[in-house]
């Protein structure tokens, strides 16, 4: 799998390099600022992008915004995004294009390599993961459409957002896998989701969840 | 102005002037008060006792007379300079700190000509309503068959059709009467104001009597916001680490003797990383929020607002960024408004406000709930307070019972610069 990573400190930038490379991927390339970052993945057009949310030169968004124009220029363009903080807010912006492909996680993750290589397939193969972080802090909210479902529904739906399959899903909640697609299908329903392939609903449940 | 403001405004102008008499005439017997007290200062000290007594009514009546000035679009600052601490009444220190305030002397120079002034204005804003209103009652023509009385411009009057005329002019008479009111009142507040308000000299020096505290409470503030986040520091992330340390030399030594257990211990340093790094983020959301860094206060109200559990509308027009300690000011300040809106109002929904208007930055937050939350009670709201105070910023919080609470925050700043698009926007 072929990989650009955007990342300026050094420290991490290695550490990840490392790790991807130790399991098979290759970094074709590795900018440490936000300007670099468009015409790298133009040049490259790897399998995913791992960015940082905070690059130079402003050291606000840079990275974020590179990920974004980056899907404008390149549609369904694989992004992984990783920042120190997540925000729902950011989350909403990235998944807004609708195309699937998108993860946003915490650094933290990182840690669990294992996790994280299998987060980084995951978006490579078009799958959508949300940091459990962002996940929580929607839970707190009770708004329509989402007072509607019920405790577990809202459950099975954060699993999803954190890009959980159904077999991760019933495993989670000690629950059989007919189980989940049960109450995946019914989320479905209740959401208004019209149907369409099971991964591209999946992505549209969780934009609900932060259409709210 | 419609014709109903126009009649309250004259209403209310001829009562202020009709309470204006008695109050003006109260500046005599002030004023002998004072001189007898300053005479008898001499006499066994009783003046260093009954001058401060004089005083404070005389501080009493003046403020009175600058608060009804602001009524009538003069609102004028109090200029006394702070009492001084360790003063007890009766005691030289606080003798000294009257007579040496200028503010003393003009109050004293105003009370002769406040009265004479006061009631002549008084009464000019309410003879001609009163007139109006005898007319209109027809007294003239009850008073007056067989006697020399007149109305108006009919003298005397004589016959019963000369009185009944006397109510159509007691209607123009009040009209006019009514419209004119005000104007004696404004010309009243202008004056108070020449006499009361505070000079240059003492404005300046009210001026920097409050900013050594707002000062010095933000200094203490800045020191108590520092210890805790050393202490947060020290027996959090900084314990962390001091453990994680612990566990991954531990596991080194472990590692060609008994790999199993090494492997768990790595797992427990992972763990003991991510915990560290929670609690990081939690310190550093309290500093200073990433996303107010990266997107400025509205973005950072916008972040905030989806993460509340009711729902939120933000409306902004913030054509700039502000400067970074103002914007963090109203961040915490707007955080602390929604976080009380959610948490004690029992609203159903909330919404924000942001403009920037002048050189100031107004920020309004409104909920539909229960109201009747007292902005006296709560330290969050006592930390608002000081917060703004830095920046000479006021909040005010409007929350009748039944609803709806309105937190209104004002905040002197001008915008840095024009928000701009902090990439690339090639797509």
């Amino acid at each position: 799998m072929r990989v650009v990573i955007a990342e300026d400190l050094a420290l991490l930038r290695d550490g990840l390099i490392r790790i991807l490379e130790a399991y098979d991927c290759e970094v074709v390339a590795a900018v440490d600022n936000g300007p670099s970052l468009l015409p790298a993945l133009v040049e490259h057009r790897p399998d995913v992008a791992v960015v940082d949310v905070r690059l130079p030169p402003t050291f606000t968004d840079e990275g974020l915004q590179g990920a974004i124009s980056a899907r404008r220029a390149i549609p369904g363009m694989p992004v992984l995004v990783l920042s120190q903080h997540v925000e729902p807010l950011y989350a909403r912006e990235l998944l807004t294009d609708r195309a699937g492909g998108v993860g946003y996680l915490l650094k933290d993750r990182v840690a669990n390599v294992a996790q994280f290589i299998d987060a980084v397939r995951r978006v490579a193969g078009g799958g959508t993961i949300m940091d459990p972080e962002v996940v929580t802090q929607l839970l707190a909210r009770n708004v329509p459409p989402l007072a509607a479902l019920t405790v577990r529904e809202r459950e099975v739906l954060g699993l999803m957002a954190e890009g959980r399959s159904n077999g991760a899903i019933a495993t989670k909640l000690y629950i059989g896998e007919k189980a989940v697609s049960k109450h995946i299908s019914s989320i479905f329903t209740k959401l208004a989701l019209p149907p369409s392939d099971d991964d591209h609903r999946r992505v549209l449940a969780v934009l609900a969840y932060l259409d709210v | 102005m419609d014709s109903r403001d126009w009649i309250r405004e004259g209403l209310r102008a001829a009562v202020s002037g009709a309470t204006a008499v008695p109050l003006a005439v109260l500046n005599i017997p002030l004023f002998v008060l004072f001189v007898v007290s300053l005479v008898l200062t001499p006499v066994l000290g009783l003046g260093l006792v009954l001058l401060p007594l004089v005083t404070k009514l005389i501080r009493t009546r003046a403020n009175l007379a600058r608060r009804l000035a602001a009524r009538w679009g003069r609102p004028i600052d109090r200029p006394y300079l702070p009492r001084p601490q360790r003063a007890p009444l009766g005691g030289l220190r606080h003798y000294r700190w009257i007579m040496r305030d200028p503010a003393t002397w003009r109050d004293l120079a105003w009370l002769l000509p406040g009265a004479v002034l006061g009631p002549v204005l008084g009464l000019l804003a309410i003879v001609l309503p009163v007139y109006g209103v005898e007319g209109i009652l027809l007294i003239p023509l009850l008073i007056s068959l067989g006697t020399d009385y007149g109305y108006g411009v009919i003298w005397p009057i004589s016959t019963l059709a000369d009185g009944f005329l006397s109510l159509p002019q007691g209607v123009v008479i009040l009209a006019i009467g009514v419209a004119a009111a005000p104007y004696p009142r404004r010309a009243d507040a202008w004056i108070t104001r020449l006499f009361l308000a505070p000079t240059r000299a003492a404005e300046l020096r009210l001026r920097v009597s409050q900013l050594t505290t707002t000062r010095a409470d933000t200094v203490d503030a800045q020191a108590a916001e520092l210890r805790r986040i050393e202490r947060d520091l020290h027996d959090g992330a900084q314990a962390r680490l001091v453990s994680l340390g612990m566990t991954i030399g531990l596991a080194e030594e472990l590692v060609g003797a008994d790999p199993a257990t090494a492997r768990k211990l790595l797992a427990e340093a992972r763990e003991t990383s991510s915990a560290a790094l929670v609690e990081l983020r939690q310190l550093v959301r309290g500093i200073h929020p990433p996303v107010l860094a990266e997107r400025g206060l509205e973005g950072a109200v916008r972040a905030l607002a989806m993460a509340l559990p009711i729902p939120v509308t933000v409306t902004a027009a913030l054509p700039g960024r502000l400067d970074t300690p103002v914007e963090s000011a109203a961040y915490f300040v707007i955080a602390e408004a929604l976080a009380n809106a959610t948490r004690h109002s029992g609203a159903g929904a909330v919404s924000v406000d942001l403009r920037h208007t002048g050189d100031m930055l107004l920020a309004g937050v409104t909920d539909d709930g229960r109201g009747g939350a007292d902005p006296a009670g709560g330290t969050g709201l006592r930390g608002i307070e000081r917060r703004l105070a830095a920046f000479d910023g006021t909040m005010s919080v409007s929350s009748p019972p039944g609803g709806p609470t309105v937190v209104t925050v004002e905040l002197p700043c001008a915008l840095s610069s024009p928000r701009t698009s902090p990439s690339f926007e090639t797509g």
